[in-house]
């Protein structure tokens, strides 16, 4: 049960033209801007069609070109986190969260509703609207509100990019609890370097609208075949040991 | 202030509420379809709804006739299956009203339609709700300013409407008077005592309206 993808999409110039497939694991599509990340993403989830090519998921196909299929987003059952988060601003967090549960018998989608409540440590925001809570609860609501179906696969378009420092780590710790719980493929977009070699189990790196390489993270920095990555990795890890080597001067005069 | 005015005042209401209650279903479908939907003809689609806003009400009330009145091509059917016509009857007001008021709400809902986020959109569709369920749950509620802004032009529009009901629905007093036509009348006979309150009382009638509904407005979201 994971989610393969062979894609071929053109959009004013620009050239998709990528295939990769990925087990339950969390997956980071790691570029620049404009490489096709999000795009991908679109077509995943049903939101653009694709020109050619097919989206698997286990063994359900949501689209396929040579036999035309093409199933709507509604019943792809994908949890989807975007970028803006999306939370709909009219309705409160208890509201957005049960927006995730269409088609669940009522008490079911309650009961789910209060167990997100719970697990994303809402409590006592249920009757507040997105505007009246903090940047991490509505990254948390937005969390809620995707699971809520139980999707078989989860998108996460960079879903930390807005927050501050902080607030980042603590969310890339609340995904890391989230898949525990979930063991789904999930695909996360990023171009934040720590964000992809810490939370990948697979790194794929898109460049000008291809898959460029794909491997764990240890794999494409033993072996990177882009010139691009290969200079941002190198970069990443001067730092990374630079904060290394400061930290353990400290503690030792401490 | 006599029975007249009382009349034409009572009938410019009924008028106006219900050609807006037609223009609020008609225009929010007519908009939504403009702002979210592609399709051959659009545009020209959206020129001929629109002419109303720039013709002048005579020649919209021209054309009413030309499909409506007893020998138009849909009226002559009516006529011929229920031997009514809609011409010099208050539904005809009504029904020029609606054609003259209808641009104000589609221009007005279909902006406001075009503003919603469209992430907005697509996390509903990816959360499992239909095209219908989200225009009813996310997308209107989202607009609700602009579609109220544009019921409320319509309204005004509707209660001032003139030339194009002159054409249709006549000038019966009694029947068809509408403020406006009753002011025309009073004024042409030199009754400027009759048609000085009329007057008034429409400025009256209008601005409150509007500044109302402009509070409330301002109010939601």
């Amino acid at each position: 049960m994971g989610l393969s993808i062979d894609l071929k999409k053109k959009v004013n110039g620009f050239d998709l033209d990528v295939r990769w497939e990925i087990g339950k694991e969390l997956a980071v599509l790691f570029g620049y801007s404009g490489a096709g990340k999000s795009m991908t993403l679109q077509l995943i989830a049903g939101l653009m069609k694709p020109d050619e090519g097919f989206v698997r998921s286990g063994t359900n196909t949501f689209f396929d070109s040579s036999s035309n299929i093409n199933i709507s987003p509604q019943k792809r059952s994908i949890g989807y986190v975007f970028q803006d988060l999306a939370l709909f601003p009219h309705m409160t967090v208890i509201q957005n969260i049960t927006y995730g549960g269409n088609g669940l018998p009522k008490e079911e989608k309650m009961k789910r509703a209060l167990e997100m409540i719970e697990r994303f440590r809402l409590a006592g925001l249920e009757n507040k609207l997105p505007s009246e809570i903090s940047g991490g609860q509505k990254q948390r609501t937005t969390f809620a509100r995707a699971l809520l179906r139980k999707p078989d696969i989860l998108l996460l378009d960079e879903p930390f990019s807005a927050l501050d420092n902080p607030l980042r780590l603590e969310m890339r710790g609340v995904l890391r609890e989230i898949r525990q719980e979930f063991v789904i493929p999930v695909v996360l977009v990023t171009h934040d370097i720590t964000e992809a070699l810490t939370l990948a189990d697979r790194l794929i790196i898109y460049s000008n609208g291809k898959a460029a390489q794909s491997g764990s993270p240890k794999e494409i920095y033993d072996n990177p075949e882009n010139p691009d990555v290969e200079r941002l990795l190198k970069t990443f890890y001067r730092e990374h040991s630079c904060f290394m080597q400061r930290f353990k001067k400290e503690t030792t005069i401490a | 202030m006599d029975s007249s005015n009382l009349f034409s005042m009572r009938l410019s209401l009924q008028v106006a509420s219900v050609a807006t209650a037609f223009v609020v279903v008609v225009g929010i479908c007519i908009a939504y379809v403009l702002a979210r939907k592609n399709f051959r003809g659009k545009e020209i689609f959206d020129m001929l709804l629109t002419l109303p806003l720039v013709l002048p009400p005579t020649v919209t009330g021209y054309y009413l006739i030309v499909i409506f009145g007893r020998n138009g091509f849909i009226g002559k059917i009516i006529y011929e299956w229920t031997g009514w016509t809609i011409m010099f009857t208050w539904y005809a007001a009504a029904l020029a009203s609606f054609v003259v008021a209808l641009p104000l709400m589609i221009k007005t809902a279909r902006a406001a339609i075009e503003s919603v986020d469209k992430n907005l959109i697509n996390a509903s569709y990816t959360l499992g709700h239909s095209e219908f369920d989200t225009a009813i749950k996310v997308i209107l509620p989202l607009a609700k300013r602009g579609i109220i802004a544009g019921a409320v032009l319509s309204f005004a529009r509707a209660m001032g409407e003139f030339g194009a009901t002159l054409m249709l629905a006549g000038n019966i007093p009694g029947k068809t008077d509408t403020m406006p036509i009753a002011i025309y009348s009073s004024a042409s006979a030199g009754e400027w005592s009759t048609a000085h309150i009329m007057v008034i009382l429409l400025t009256v009638m209008s601005g409150s309206f509007l500044y109302l509904a402009n509070r409330y407005s301002e109010r939601i979201i």
